[in-house]
């Protein structure tokens, strides 16, 4: 186990330096950040000192170096665009991001689960039938159109939602919620529906299929033959089987949904890192740009780690395969 | 490829038939395929059947502004779904948003698959290093979610609709690589493929005469779902600002040009082309959908 557990940390932080290698190099080609920033009257010897004094002058190799030094110590650079450590800057809008995200994910388990479970208990009703049509309306939907229809149905014709912002908030443990108050959850409720709606079409889907296959499984067969009450059979012997892919594309996607969110975040203006990414793009303010992919990489290989760990104590075969590779 | 294609035996004709067969046994399959046929036709066409021509400055008149539908221009032509803020038939402009949205997901997910299909074969076929290597390539790259990834290339490439296909391209083609590679590992175990390595038959002539047509099925559904995801990524990213210029609008910024407006109640702006769009990713899903059912042996037993 505590093998299986080295060998995926170790592929893991091999991940984190190749992606810092990519977006440093990437993002490099975007432009020179002196030449952006240079005030209008800065002549060439001005130029040269500002690259000198942000190290630019040097070759690319060294200042990657430089910069996978300080990325090591939480030093991403200022951003240029608020003057504040880049970092900060994006931590300071992260809970926003996680909060939507985690509400998000939370709305596609609860609405996903039962209906796919229903959908692959009776796979011929017409109550099924319609719960797929929906499943694959909401997989095809643009995301970002739905949140402006919903905006326009329920914040504009009906005025029962607000359409922006995170609305009030409370403090705890420094970070601040929206999902604590009325106002806020009001103001959570048509971003979160938007960045939910594909999972939850995902997650009908898994469900669904993963009923059906379990279903006829050998153990169910028994139980069945045993008299073993149906609900029973449900809830101990088929909710932990079907559970399985879905904890596993729930983590994966989990990270999805906060690369989503910068679509989510820029319709309904909601104040998170999303949408500081996108202002960032927008005027080039690279060391935040930097930072905004370095966090979410870290993020994702964190998760797809965490993932894998469950994955193999629910499933010991994965462990077992891995190792004899 | 400029192999000559064999010539289909009656039993691979029959296996066409059946497919054929069994995909109409869904009338939603069916019906999405006539739709799709439709959208098609509607986006070849477009220059043909449109109203007018939305691009031409000639042809529209700023009069005309945020007309609500049904509603009709100062020369008694009906806007049937209204007009934008530049007093442009929205119908024309969906025509012809077709037509690029069409074009983008379909040539991106074409190469991607050509690129993925011949990556993934090689690393099943040669096995060993070449395949580890390429597959945590592939994996890295199908751990990263496609929106970032595109994002990110068009910030550091700029827009246009060439670099929004490569964009596309790059966050797809591990998709197709995967599959690939898993059914033609399948596949290679098999005696047909030793038979062939026996007879001394040349890499590329295994390959593709002999591995590619049994991953053909896995692949078809691959590609549909994937031409769909196109259309709705590219859409995406206009929306956000970093997919196609505003001179070649494709669905995506159509509806984003229709943000502004909603606002202040002009629905039909964004409504209409959101659901031209909801329509062709819809009827391709469906059609992948079917022939997910159809080519899966597992489910038909």
């Amino acid at each position: 186990m505590s093998q299986f557990i080295l060998r995926r940390l170790i592929e893991s932080v091999f991940v984190v330096l190749v992606m810092t290698l990519i977006v440093f190099f990437g993002v490099s080609v975007i432009g020179n950040p002196a030449d952006i920033f240079a005030a209008q009257e800065c002549d060439q010897k001005c130029l040269a000192d500002l690259k000198a004094r942000f190290g630019l002058d040097r070759p690319l190799w060294e200042q990657y170096f430089l910069f996978l030094g300080n990325a090591l110590r939480g030093e991403l650079g200022n951003s240029f665009q608020h003057g504040l450590p880049a970092l900060q800057v994006i931590l300071q809008r992260a809970p926003a991001t996680l909060e939507l995200a985690f509400a998000a994910v939370l709305l596609s388990v609860v609405i996903g689960v039962p209906l796919g479970m229903w959908a692959g208990l009776k796979p011929e009703a017409l109550s099924s039938r319609l719960i797929m049509a929906i499943s694959t309306i909401g997989f095809s939907v643009p995301t970002f159109w739905v949140g402006l229809i919903l905006i326009m149905v329920f914040a504009l014709w009906l005025g029962w939602l607000p359409a922006i912002g995170r609305g009030q908030t409370v403090t705890i443990l420094g970070i601040e919620l929206s999902i604590l108050t009325w106002n806020g959850l009001a103001h959570l409720a048509l971003p979160t529906f938007t960045l939910a709606i594909a999972n939850i079409a995902l997650i009908i889907r898994l469900t669904r299929a993963g009923m059906r296959e379990v279903m006829f499984t050998d153990y169910v067969k028994f139980a069945r033959a045993k008299g073993v009450a149906w609900s029973r059979i449900l809830m101990t012997h088929v909710l932990k089987n079907i559970m399985i892919p879905v904890v596993t594309v729930i983590g994966m996607e989990f990270g999805g949904t906060i690369a989503f969110a910068v679509v989510t975040e820029t319709i309904f203006s909601w104040p998170g890192m999303g949408k500081l990414l996108i202002d960032a793009i927008e005027v080039l303010d690279r060391p935040l740009i930097v930072a905004y992919l370095i966090l979410v990489v870290l993020i994702f290989v964190v998760i797809n780690l965490i993932v894998d760990i469950i994955y193999s104590i629910l499933d010991p075969r994965v462990r077992l395969r891995a190792a004899q590779t | 490829m400029t192999m000559q294609e064999p010539e289909p035996s009656a039993e691979e004709r029959g296996a066409v038939g059946r497919f054929a067969r069994d995909f109409v046994k869904s009338n939603e399959a069916v019906a999405a395929l006539l739709t799709f046929c439709a959208v098609l036709a509607v986006a070849i066409l477009a220059p043909l059947i449109s109203p007018q021509n939305p691009y031409d400055l000639t042809q529209i008149d700023l009069m005309d502004n945020l007309q609500k539908p049904g509603s009709r221009s100062m020369g008694g032509m009906l806007f049937l779904m209204g007009t934008d803020g530049q007093g442009r038939d929205i119908l024309s402009a969906i025509f012809y948003g077709l037509r690029t949205s069409l074009m983008v997901g379909v040539l991106s997910g074409g190469i991607a698959l050509v690129i993925g299909t011949a990556v993934g074969l090689l690393a099943a076929y040669r096995g060993g290093w070449t395949d580890t290597i390429i597959m945590r390539i592939v994996d890295l790259q199908l751990s990263l979610p496609p929106i970032l990834v595109a994002l990110v290339i068009l910030v550091v490439l700029g827009g246009g609709a060439a670099k929004i296909i490569l964009a596309l391209v790059i966050v797809q083609w591990a998709f197709f690589a995967r599959t690939v590679r898993g059914v033609a590992l399948v596949e290679n175990a098999r005696e047909y493929i030793e038979a062939a390595r026996g007879l001394d038959l040349g890499v590329l002539r295994i390959l593709f005469g002999h591995l590619l047509p049994n991953c053909m099925p896995t692949l078809t559904v691959i590609a549909t779902v994937q031409v769909a995801n196109a259309i709705s990524l590219e859409a995406t990213l206009s929306f956000l600002g970093l997919g196609l210029p505003p001179t070649q609008p494709s669905l995506g910024l159509l509806i984003a040009n229709g943000f502004r407006f909603m606002m202040s109640g002009n629905y039909w702006v964004s409504l209409f082309p959101g659901l031209a769009l909801l329509i062709t990713i819809m009827s391709v899903n469906v059609i992948g959908d079917r022939l997910r059912d159809v080519l899966n042996p597992r489910l038909t037993r």
